[in-house]
């Protein structure tokens, strides 16, 4: 059967549509009004305004690996940010450490530790993961580069960007 | 060679003066501004900024940042015309050549053409601005701008492509139902005034004030003669409307875009059109705007006259000023222009056709007996 939908009565106002148009014309034209005097929120003009002064406690920017106060790399190649990165960014090549190393009971180290910024999702879990707290995530967020290869970040420019955390684990600090 | 010296040469020089000023000068960086103008407006009413990147290239000695100044996205149109040139001039495989090449150069030139007869200002050192002072003025501005739908049809129908062609329908259809509102909504006011040329209408609204506002002639007009205006007053003001609203559908603006309709047509009739050629379809719709806003001005807006500014013959400053206040107003229309373009959401198709013939139509031609009936009980 077939079902007829119940069009609403509409008045003489609304029939000959110009007292909407021009109430819509004065919608527009405060919006209009209200950019021009400052008043509308607008979002931020980011190359000229950026965050970097006040951005959250939180914020997760580039993963990045750090050293601690005896200028060790915390990092022992363990491998658990290379299984757990859901894009697969991080990809490791764990060394020995040499016996005549001062470190040399750590026994292994990252020979290479790349993390390829392109497949990065920066959602933590590698800082999450990791037992010796050498992986962080900074606060950089532009990162830039012209060609593929430049976009991975290897040992050397994760340290740079990382720089030195001291405190936190001191297990190695005793076992020296 | 008597023949050619016979030739009024002082007419064709400043004709062509006149001409080349009034396209190269004014209308064309006209044109680009109110595309600029079109972006940032809408940009302001949608609370967004819009483009105010692009920088003039201004310079003061010659370094390339000695001067800058706070002008940012002036330069918008010259990279938008730079974008348009380089870009790669692509006539797809299918079309009908020869229309195809045909339908930008149709779009554009009719609403140059009607410039012509256009009086955008009084006189400049004695010499009247207008290109064409021709008696049949606004009947040339329609017949001539009329054509303009010649345009869309061909390039719709040379695209061999079915949004295109779908485009091209609507408008023919389209232009149908409002040009019979659009001619019959004038008649009064020639009714009123008794002439068709421009330049003498606008002669009438500098002693009898603006057909739209007739106090413009408060200070300077008897009473029998303000009495007489007020009772025609408010069928101007509707033949004012329909005759605005007729142009809106004319020059194929929201909310009568139905030609362009981008979200059911893809791009109406220049969707196969690229580079130079869609820019000359962009160009024609906007001084299609133009000629509308102007012509609009003309016959209700008093053209170049302002209450209180004296006409050129006072001196050529005054015939600037002459110039520069129908720009103004010319300007004030099109930022209407906009601003309903951004406001109000496309007419369906049969709204459209219902509001045409239904409508304005009736209005148009009633308004017509009124006045004449009024025109008969009280002459002038």
């Amino acid at each position: 059967m077939a079902y007829t939908v119940p069009r609403p009565k509409l008045t003489f106002a609304e029939k000959i549509y110009l007292p909407s148009i021009i109430s819509g014309l004065l919608i527009t034209i405060n919006h209009l009004r209200k950019m021009l005097r400052g008043q509308t929120h607008i979002a931020m003009q980011y190359p000229e305004e950026k965050w970097d002064t006040h951005l959250p406690e939180h914020y997760r920017g580039a993963p990045t690996l750090v050293k601690d106060e005896h200028d060790r790399e915390r990092c022992v190649a363990c491998q658990l940010c290379e299984f757990i990165c859901p894009p697969r960014a991080i990809t490791i090549k764990p060394g020995e450490l040499p016996a005549e190393s001062k470190f040399a009971k750590v026994e292994k180290f990252p020979k290479e530790f790349e993390i390829d910024m392109v497949r990065c999702i920066y959602c933590g879990l590698c800082e999450e993961v990791c037992p010796e707290q050498a992986i962080f995530l900074r606060k950089d967020y532009a990162i830039v580069g012209t060609s593929r290869a430049e976009m991975v970040h290897d040992k050397k420019k994760l340290y740079e960007l990382g720089g030195v955390m001291d405190g936190l684990v001191f297990k190695w600090n005793e076992k020296k | 060679m008597d023949a050619i010296l016979s030739l009024d040469w002082f007419l064709i020089l400043t004709s062509l003066a006149k001409t080349l000023g009034i396209i190269f000068l004014i209308v064309l960086p006209m044109v680009s501004y109110t595309v600029y103008a079109e972006r940032r407006v809408s940009a302001l009413i949608q609370d967004r900024i819009g483009p105010n990147r692009v920088n003039m290239p201004i310079s003061l000695l010659g370094f390339k940042k000695d001067l800058v100044l706070p002008l940012g996205g002036l330069g918008q149109p010259v990279a938008d015309a730079v974008k348009f040139i380089l870009k790669e001039d692509l006539t797809p495989a299918h079309v009908n050549k020869f229309y195809y090449w045909l339908a930008p150069c149709l779009a554009m030139v009719p609403a140059i053409l009607t410039l012509a007869v256009i009086p955008f200002g009084s006189t400049f050192f004695g010499v009247p601005m207008v290109i064409a002072n021709v008696n049949i003025g606004v009947l040339f501005v329609f017949a001539i701008a009329s054509l303009g739908v010649y345009g869309i049809v061909i390039a719709g129908w040379s695209s061999n492509s079915k949004y295109p062609f779908l485009g091209s329908v609507r408008s023919s259809s389209q232009m149908i139902s409002y040009e019979l509102a659009l001619g019959l909504s004038v008649v009064p006011i020639f009714l009123i005034i008794g002439k068709l040329n421009l330049s003498e209408i606008i002669q009438y609204q500098i002693r009898h004030g603006w057909l739209l506002f007739p106090f413009t002639a408060f200070f300077h007009s008897t009473w029998s003669e303000l009495v007489h205006q007020l009772i025609l007053w408010p069928w101007t003001i509707i033949s004012f409307v329909v005759f605005t609203i007729s142009i809106f559908a004319e020059t194929n603006r929201l909310p009568f875009d139905l030609p362009e309709a981008e979200t059911e047509l893809v791009a109406g009739y220049h969707t196969e059109y690229s580079s130079m050629k869609f820019a000359l379809f962009f160009l024609g719709e906007y001084a299609a705007m133009i000629t509308g806003s102007s012509l609009i001005v003309v016959l209700f807006l008093g053209g170049w006259h302002f209450p209180g500014v004296p006409d050129g013959s006072q001196g050529w400053v005054w015939g600037l000023v002459n110039i520069a206040v129908f720009f103004g107003k010319v300007a004030a229309l099109l930022f209407v222009f906009i601003w309903v373009r951004w406001t109000l959401p496309r007419f369906r198709y049969d709204q459209l056709m219902r509001l045409g013939w239904i409508w304005f139509f009736e209005i148009a031609l009633v308004n017509i007996f009124i006045t004449a009936g009024i025109l008969a009980i009280f002459p002038n």
